[in-house]
C-alpha cells in the first residue's frame, strides 16, 4: 500500500514537473533586463552579467549645498537641463525662470551667478527657460520657451540677438515657436528642437536666418499597416487611430566634430530590437544617421524589458545624451533611471543606475552632462544634481580604449588584462587582449581570446595566420602523406595488373 | 548423445548462417542508400517494393543523423557556428529533431491511409530515413573540413550545408511520391496536409498532458483533503 502511494506520488510529481518549470519567475526578471545588481553589462547571449561599478557618487548637490536658500530662499524648481562649458556647469532652473552658473573644481561646487535677466532684450526676463548652450566665446544661448525665442547674450549678459519663429513657408505659421532643446556648433549655427515640430531640428545660421530642418524622422509604415488602414478601416476608425506622422526628437548634443547626437523616445517598442527605432542617432550635415553599430545588439539600452503598461516598465527611453572623448557616449534612460555608456563602435561599456531616492538613484532623471570623465545627472523631481566620478575599473576601461585608439596596442592590452582581473565577463577586454597578442604573432593565443570574446571575424583573421604558420611548419609531413596517398594505390594497381598479366599469360600457355 | 550434440551443432550453425545472412543483408541495405540518393525514382521504388531496404538501416540513418546534428553543434569551427556550448544538452538537441521527425511520419501515415496512399507506416519511416542520407554524407565531412577553413572561405561551408538540406527535401518529396504511388501534385498537397496533421497531433498531446496533470492534481488534493479529515 505504502509503495503504491509512493508510486502515485512520484507520478504526480512527474506530471507537475513541466508546470513548475514554467512557473520559474527568473524568466520575468530576465525580461526586465535587470538582475538585482546596480551595475551590469550584457554578454554575447544577451544575458545580464553583474559588473563592478564603473562610477561612484562623489557628491549630490541640491539648492542647499550651493547656497540658494541663503541667496533668495528660492529652491530649484523642476530644472530641465544641464550644460557644461570648461569648468562651468549651467543649470536651467526652468520653473524659477533663471539660469544658475556653478563652477566645479573637481571636488566642490561654487555658485558664481544667477542669470535671470538679459540686458537690453525685450522682454528682459525669461519665461520657462528649458535649455542653455554656451559657445566657445562664452556667449550664452537660452531656449526661452514661453517667450517663443532663443536668446543669445554675451558673457556679461548683454543681449546680442534672438532667434525667433521662422517666417518661412515651410514652418507652419499656425504653430507657436516653442524651443525646448538647443545646441550651438562651432560656427555659431543654432539647432533648435521645437515642441510640436516633427520635421527635425530647426536650423539657424549665426545671423539668425532660418535655413531649414535637419534630420527629419522618417515615417515608417509597413505594407500590412498601409493596406489595413487604406482599405479595411472605416472613416471613423481611421480618424480615431493615429496618423502616420514622423515623431519629435527628445534631445540633442553636438560633439567636438560638429555632429549632432539625437535621442528619440517615441517609437513602438517592437521596432527597437530590429534597430528600426534608432533611439540614438548621429546626424551628419545632411541629416543622415551615421552612428556606428558594430555590436551584436544595437545601442538601445536594455535588451529585455517587460511590455509597457505600468510606470516603471517598457523599453529604455533615452532622455538625454552626452558625448565624451573619443566618441564614447553616455545616454540617460528615464524609464529606469539608468546610464548606458557606449564606445565609438556602439559596444556597451557599462550600464548602471536605478530608480529610487537613495544616493546614486534617480526619481526622474532628465539631463546628463560630463566634464572630463565625470558625469552630472539632473533629477527634475528631487531638484538635485548627482555627480559621478569614475572608479578605478571605470577609468581603466576609458584608458584601455584611449590607448588603443592612440595605437598603443600593447599598453592597451595590459590595461585590458587589469580590467579582466576585475570583471571576467567583459568581452571587450578579451577582444582587446586578443588584438594585441595577434600583433605579437601569438596566433593560437589570439584565437583563444577571440573565441572568449565571441568575435568570429577576428578569430578568422587569427586562424588564417595560424593555418599558414602550421602548413609552413608541417609542409614535409603534408607532402609525404599526400605522396603516400597518391602513390600507394598506384603501386597496388601496378602490382595487381602485373599479377593479372602473369595469370593471363599462364592461361594462354595452358590453352595452347 | 552425439546425435543431440550434432543437432544442437546444426542449429547453432543454422543460426550463425542466418545471422551472417541478415548481417550481409543489412550491409547491402546500407550500401543501397547510395543508389537511392543518386537514383531516387527507381531507388525508392525498389527500396519498398523489392525489399531492398531494411528497418535496421533506417534506424541507423536516423541515429546517424542525430549524431551528426549534435556533432555539428559541438565540433564545427567556432568561426561558423557559435553555439552556447555551456547550455547545450545533447539529448535535448537530438530529441528536438527526432520527435518532430516521428510525429511527421505518423501524421503522413495517418493522412495518406485515408486517401489511398499505398505506403505502410514502416515504408514511410524507411523512405524518410533514407532521405536523410545526403545530410549525413555532406555535413559530417563539412564539420571536419570547417576546422581548416577561414572566415572568408565560409561561403563554401554554407553552400554545402544548403546543398545537403535541399537534396534531403527533394528526396523526401520523391520518396513519399514513390511510397504512396502518388503524382507530384498530390504529394505536394499531402506534404502540406502532413504539416497540419503534425500540428494537430502536437496540440492533442499537449492537451492530453495538461488535462492529465489537472486530473492528477485533483486526485492529489482529494487525497490530501481526506488525509486531513481523518487525522
Amino acid at each position: 500500500m505504502k509503495g503504491m502511494i509512493r508510486a502515485i506520488a512520484i507520478l504526480c510529481l512527474l506530471a507537475l514537473l513541466p508546470v513548475t518549470v514554467l512557473a520559474d519567475d527568473s524568466y520575468s526578471m530576465k525580461q526586465d533586463g535587470f538582475s538585482t545588481s546596480y551595475s551590469y553589462i550584457y554578454d554575447y547571449w544577451g544575458d545580464v552579467q553583474e559588473a563592478p561599478n564603473p562610477y561612484r557618487v562623489s557628491t549630490v548637490i541640491d539648492s542647499m549645498t550651493i547656497g540658494l536658500d541663503k541667496l533668495d530662499g528660492k529652491r530649484m524648481s523642476r530644472p530641465q537641463s544641464l550644460f557644461v562649458h570648461e569648468k562651468d556647469l549651467y543649470v536651467a532652473d526652468t520653473f524659477n525662470n533663471r539660469i544658475l552658473q556653478l563652477r566645479y573644481d573637481g571636488v566642490e561646487f561654487e555658485l558664481i551667478r544667477v542669470i535671470s535677466e538679459v540686458k537690453g532684450a525685450e522682454p528682459a526676463t525669461f519665461n520657462n527657460p528649458y535649455d542653455i548652450a554656451v559657445d566657445a566665446d562664452e556667449n550664452i544661448y537660452v531656449a526661452d520657451y514661453f517667450n517663443y525665442r532663443v536668446v543669445m547674450m554675451d558673457k556679461d549678459l548683454n543681449f546680442i540677438k534672438a532667434f525667433t519663429k521662422p517666417t518661412d513657408s515651410t514652418y507652419d505659421q499656425g504653430l507657436d515657436f516653442l524651443p525646448k532643446k538647443i545646441a550651438v556648433d562651432v560656427a555659431g549655427r543654432v539647432y533648435v528642437l521645437g515642441a510640436n515640430i516633427n520635421k527635425g531640428f530647426i536650423k539657424y545660421e549665426a545671423d539668425t536666418t532660418f535655413t531649414g530642418y535637419i534630420g527629419a524622422n522618417q515615417v515608417s509604415v509597413n505594407m500590412a499597416q498601409y493596406i489595413w488602414k487604406r482599405y479595411f478601416q472605416t472613416k471613423e476608425q481611421r480618424a480615431a487611430s493615429q496618423s502616420f506622422a514622423p515623431t519629435e526628437y527628445e534631445n540633442l548634443y553636438i560633439d567636438d566634430e560638429g555632429f549632432i547626437y539625437a535621442t528619440n523616445t517615441i517609437f513602438s517598442e517592437y521596432d527597437l530590437k530590429w534597430d528600426k527605432a534608432k533611439p540614438i542617432r548621429r546626424l551628419n550635415s545632411l541629416g543622415g544617421d551615421i552612428l556606428i553599430k558594430n555590436d551584436r545588439y544595437p545601442p538601445i539600452g536594455d535588451i529585455w524589458w517587460i511590455e509597457e503598461g505600468t510606470q516603471y516598465l517598457g523599453p529604455t527611453r533615452f532622455t538625454d545624451i552626452t558625448v565624451l572623448k573619443n566618441d564614447l557616449y553616455v545616454a540617460l534612460d528615464r524609464t529606469r533611471g539608468r546610464l548606458f555608456g557606449y564606445d565609438n563602435q556602439g559596444v556597451l561599456l557599462w550600464a548602471f543606475g536605478t530608480r529610487g531616492n537613495v544616493e546614486g538613484a534617480f526619481t526622474s532623471a532628465i539631463s546628463v552632462e560630463h566634464m572630463g570623465y565625470d558625469l552630472f545627472v539632473l533629477d527634475q523631481v528631487e531638484n538635485s544634481i548627482t555627480v559621478f566620478t569614475p572608479t578605478e575599473y571605470g577609468q581603466m576601461i576609458y584608458d584601455a580604449n584611449e590607448t588603443y585608439l592612440n595605437g598603443e596596442y600593447d599598453r592597451s592590452a595590459d590595461i585590458w588584462r587589469d580590467v579582466m582581473r576585475m570583471n571576467a565577463n567583459y568581452p571587450l577586454a578579451f577582444r582587446g587582449i586578443g588584438r594585441a597578442i595577434l600583433r605579437q604573432d601569438d596566433f593560437e593565443g589570439a584565437m583563444r581570446y577571440f573565441e572568449m570574446a565571441h568575435d568570429q571575424e577576428s578569430y578568422g583573421r587569427a586562424f588564417k595566420l595560424y593555418r599558414k604558420q602550421w602548413i609552413e611548419k608541417n609542409i614535409l609531413w603534408i607532402v609525404l602523406i599526400l605522396a603516400v596517398i597518391l602513390i600507394v594505390p598506384l603501386v597496388i594497381g601496378r602490382v595487381k595488373r602485373a599479377k593479372w598479366e602473369v595469370i593471363m599469360h599462364e592461361q594462354s600457355k595452358v590453352r595452347q | 548423445m552425439s546425435r543431440a550434440k550434432s543437432a544442437s551443432d546444426s542449429v547453432k550453425a543454422l543460426r550463425a548462417e542466418k545471422r551472417k545472412e541478415s548481417w550481409s543483408r543489412y550491409l547491402d541495405s546500407l550500401r543501397y542508400s547510395l543508389h537511392v540518393i543518386t537514383h531516387p525514382f527507381d531507388g525508392f521504388w525498389d527500396l519498398i517494393h523489392e525489399k531492398k531496404g531494411t528497418l535496421a538501416a533506417a534506424h541507423t540513418f536516423l541515429i546517424l543523423f542525430l549524431v551528426v546534428r549534435v556533432m555539428k553543434l559541438i565540433l564545427t569551427s567556432f568561426q561558423f557556428i557559435n553555439a552556447p556550448i555551456q547550455h547545450i544538452n545533447i539529448f535535448e538537441e537530438a530529441g528536438s529533431l527526432a520527435l518532430p521527425f516521428l510525429v511527421l511520419c505518423v501524421a503522413n501515415w495517418a493522412m495518406t491511409t485515408l486517401f489511398e496512399g499505398k505506403g505502410r507506416f514502416r515504408d514511410i519511416y524507411m523512405a524518410m530515413c533514407y532521405a536523410l542520407v545526403p545530410y549525413i554524407l555532406i555535413q559530417l565531412p563539412m564539420v571536419i573540413i570547417s576546422n581548416g577553413l577561414t572566415f572568408e572561405e565560409g561561403s563554401i561551408f554554407s553552400i554545402m550545408l544548403s546543398v545537403s538540406v535541399i537534396w534531403c527535401c527533394f528526396l523526401v518529396f520523391i520518396g513519399l511520391m514513390q511510397v504512396h504511388d502518388y503524382g507530384p501534385g498530390k504529394t505536394l498537397i499531402f506534404l502540406v496536409v502532413t504539416v497540419v496533421g503534425a500540428m494537430v497531433i502536437i496540440f492533442l498531446v499537449l492537451t492530453f498532458f495538461s488535462l492529465l496533470s489537472d486530473a492528477i492534481a485533483y486526485f492529489v488534493s482529494l487525497y490530501r483533503e481526506i488525509v486531513y479529515r481523518l487525522y
